[in-house]
């Protein structure tokens, strides 16, 4: 016992979870991509040869993005309600979370059908429909792959299949979801209020 | 299981080789083990630089003498883009992350990497684009009937890369395998960092990490911010080829310097992913052959970082005959010439290592030293091209072929042949040959010399890259037919080394664990190490844990 004081007892070997770490990289290599994107959507702002332009056709998605922010915080929720052991609050909050994600992409398919068939912008319109689409359709598409990954947690969820062990996994997808709705604001910014 | 019993005995003498042909290839085509993934991220790497070494060749055929007719135009575009193209990601990015994937977990004292499923996956989708690529040689006619393999070089300017200039499916195919090796790049280098920071072994703190992983894991990092701009102008090329968005159709408003910054973001960090490998292969190889511990590490580590972040700041050298302006190229050809204080660090550290170090010159340490002296060359013409008024005069000439051969061939490749001789013993179990492998430094070293310090008088002279043939009077004969010539002796060299490697692993002596009296820890697993790596998790007190332990009356840990 006396030697066991003498030597420095190290603190215990603590290194950071994988899961976390993975996903901050994935963050880091996606945010580099949406970087590139948002240039290019700056880059070529107002070069258009004909329109329509961003003011003609563009409404605020005011809704649809409060929608969107508002899931953040329920997926927080549904993450703190696993963690006390609440599992039908989590269940409930991830609903939520799913419900929200669905209103913002429905609200996304909307105004691409008026952009579309009313104001005639596509892909292949102009410089804007080319740079609009595909931001806004690349984050879209990370809303979409949250959708079901958080749709898969819901159904595990209700089934009584996600237990405490789970709670890293359901963590590392909120990070996920909050990465996509961080980008929301500042494709919403680029595109919505600097863009207009 | 009850059915071994069964089969008659004459039915299993035939069955049970072939079914041990299909046991092994079983193995190896499910295997999640960080040690199988990194020799197949190695051997398909190999493969691939023996096709793109040959393409080299028939480019040096064809450009040995002048009025030459011995490839068309057309295959001489395609030889040069396949060859840049392959080089660059199907050589370089699975060679480095081929040794990282072996090396990182066993020098850190892990069983595997943090995601071995995700590691399977990333290099069998590199794997297919690799495969992709060259499926264009058959695929790429279309319906036109045009096309063949890529021919729009491996930075593809718009708008040459747009249907009316390249129509067929050959660009798709360029842009579809490179979108499919960088998903492989960015999964394998999240797999890299995500082990370093959070699979090592007790005591294993990053103060105490071996430089390797360390660079591996600034390489790693690096790779996120700089595939991924790729990957991006790629899905904008492909919007652009398959669904007519006008991201790079300068008809409709779009810019083709758009392109050029994007594939530059990538492409000048992309050499330093490249590049910092080689540097992690050097920390490693000069400290133990000359019996000295690395001269420096805190600077090694401060000095790795820092070109990490310099290096993203640098991409606009490769255009300055763009013609950006004075504050841009006045920047650029500022952050270019702070990248070198870093990369010099390095290069007095490894110095300093050496210096005063019982140096022992095996096969391994041989190209280790001729990778300094040729990096330092390499380094300095890169210093005179960075100077935007010397690069618009010989930008785009065989001059700047030259430089970046210098770096690649003579930097990278010249290190990477030192780490075969390093660790195949630890990943095979034989030691190579070290005296096929004197010969192959000495050959291979005349050869590049022959190839690479003659190019550079080409350039001077005024020959553009990428022509496929020239004049007999414009005086730049006798150069191509000295440059021709030493590839044949970088073919030979090679060709050498294949043979050891293929005649080591059946002839070679037995390495034994630990056949350099080396310090880190790949070292105190037997050679192969087995699945699991270590049968007991070990804990280290240094940077030189193996040393700890042969010499427990010295230790490291006494004097850090």
């Amino acid at each position: 016992m006396s030697q066991a004081a003498v030597i420095p007892q190290t603190t215990p070997w603590v290194l950071p979870s994988r899961g976390v770490v993975g996903m901050a990289c994935l963050i880091v290599a996606e945010s580099a991509i949406f970087t590139i994107f948002v240039v290019a959507y700056l880059y070529y702002l107002g070069k258009d040869l004909t329109g329509p332009t961003p003011s003609q056709v563009l409404d605020l998605p005011i809704f649809t993005s409060i929608c969107l922010l508002s899931s953040s915080l329920s997926i927080h929720l549904a993450v703190s309600a696993l963690h006390h052991a609440k599992r039908d609050l989590c269940s409930l909050w991830l609903a939520v979370t799913v419900l929200l994600g669905s209103i913002f992409l429905g609200g996304t398919a909307l105004e691409w059908h008026k952009l579309i068939v009313h104001d005639g912008l596509t892909l292949q319109t102009n410089l804007f429909g080319t740079t609009f689409y595909s931001l806004v359709g690349l984050h879209a598409t990370h809303v979409l792959v949250g959708l079901i990954m958080l749709t898969l947690a819901l159904l595990f969820s209700l089934n009584g299949s996600m237990t405490a062990k789970h709670i890293g996994r359901l963590e590392v997808l909120s990070l996920y979801w909050h990465f996509v709705d961080a980008v929301w604001v500042v494709v919403f910014t680029v595109v919505y209020v600097l863009g207009r | 299981m009850a059915a071994t019993h069964t089969p008659a005995p004459a039915a299993s003498t035939q069955l049970q080789p072939r079914r041990l042909v299909l046991d092994i290839l079983h193995d190896w085509v499910t295997t999640v083990d960080h040690k199988k993934l990194g020799l197949l991220y190695i051997g398909y790497a190999l493969i691939f630089l023996v096709i793109a070494g040959v393409q080299a060749l028939l480019m040096r055929v064809q450009l040995s003498i002048p009025n030459n007719n011995f490839v068309t135009p057309q295959t001489f575009n395609q030889l040069f883009t396949m060859h840049g193209t392959t080089m660059v990601f199907f050589v370089g990015m699975p060679i480095l992350f081929g040794f990282g994937n072996y090396l990182v977990p066993l020098m850190i004292g892990a069983r595997d990497m943090a995601f071995p499923r995700l590691n399977a996956f990333s290099f069998w989708i590199s794997a297919f684009g690799g495969f992709l690529l060259y499926f264009s040689y058959l695929g790429a006619s279309g319906l036109s009937g045009a096309g063949g393999a890529p021919d729009v070089g491996w930075f593809a300017y718009a708008p040459l890369t747009a249907h009316v200039f390249s129509p067929g499916h050959s660009t798709d195919y360029w842009t579809l395998a490179i979108l499919l090796s960088g998903i492989g790049s960015i999964g394998t280098a999240l797999n890299i960092v995500a082990t370093t920071l959070c699979m090592r072994c007790p005591g294993m703190k990053l103060s105490r990490m071996p430089l390797l992983v360390w660079l591996y894991l600034v390489t790693s990092s690096l790779v996120f911010v700089t595939i991924s701009p790729l990957t991006a102008a790629q899905i904008m090329l492909m919007l652009d080829r398959y669904a007519g968005s006008h991201f790079f159709d300068t008809q409709a408003g779009g810019s083709a310097v758009l392109w050029m910054h994007f594939f530059w973001i990538f492409g000048h960090p992309e050499v330093y992913i490249l590049i910092l490998p080689a540097f992690a292969f050097a920390n490693e190889i000069i400290p133990v052959f000359s019996r000295k511990a690395i001269f420096g590490y805190p600077a090694m580590v401060a000095a790795s970082v820092g070109i990490g972040f310099i290096s993203l700041s640098v991409w606009a050298h490769h255009m300055f005959t763009v013609g950006l302006g004075p504050g841009a190229n006045t920047f650029f050809t500022l952050a270019t010439m702070v990248i070198s204080v870093p990369t010099g660090i390095k290069l007095f550290n490894w110095l300093a290592t050496i210096w005063g170090g019982k140096i022992h010159f095996t096969a391994s340490m041989m190209f280790a030293i001729g990778f300094l002296f040729q990096f330092l060359i390499a380094g300095l013409t890169g210093i005179m091209l960075s100077v935007a008024p010397f690069d618009w005069q010989l930008g785009s000439s065989y001059f700047v072929v030259a430089h970046f051969h210098y770096v690649l061939v003579g930097g990278i490749l010249f290190m990477l042949f030192s780490a075969f001789y390093y660790w195949y013993p630890k990943m095979s179990g034989h030691m190579l040959s070290e005296r096929l492998g004197k010969w192959h430094f000495w050959i291979f070293l005349i050869g590049f010399h022959l190839t690479f310090d003659f190019m550079h008088v080409p350039g001077l002279l005024g020959m553009p890259r990428r022509i496929y043939t020239y004049e007999a009077d414009r005086g730049w004969m006798i150069w191509n037919m000295i440059v021709s010539s030493g590839a044949i002796f970088q073919a030979a060299g090679t060709l050498l080394f294949v043979y050891n490697m293929i005649w080591s692993y059946f002839k070679g002596p037995i390495a034994g664990p630990d056949p350099w009296d080396a310090w880190t820890l790949e070292w105190s697993t037997p050679s192969p190490p087995p699945e699991y790596n270590f049968a007991e998790i070990p804990t280290v007190e240094s940077r030189r844990p193996l040393w700890d332990i042969k010499h427990p009356d010295d230790p490291d840990s006494r004097y850090e």
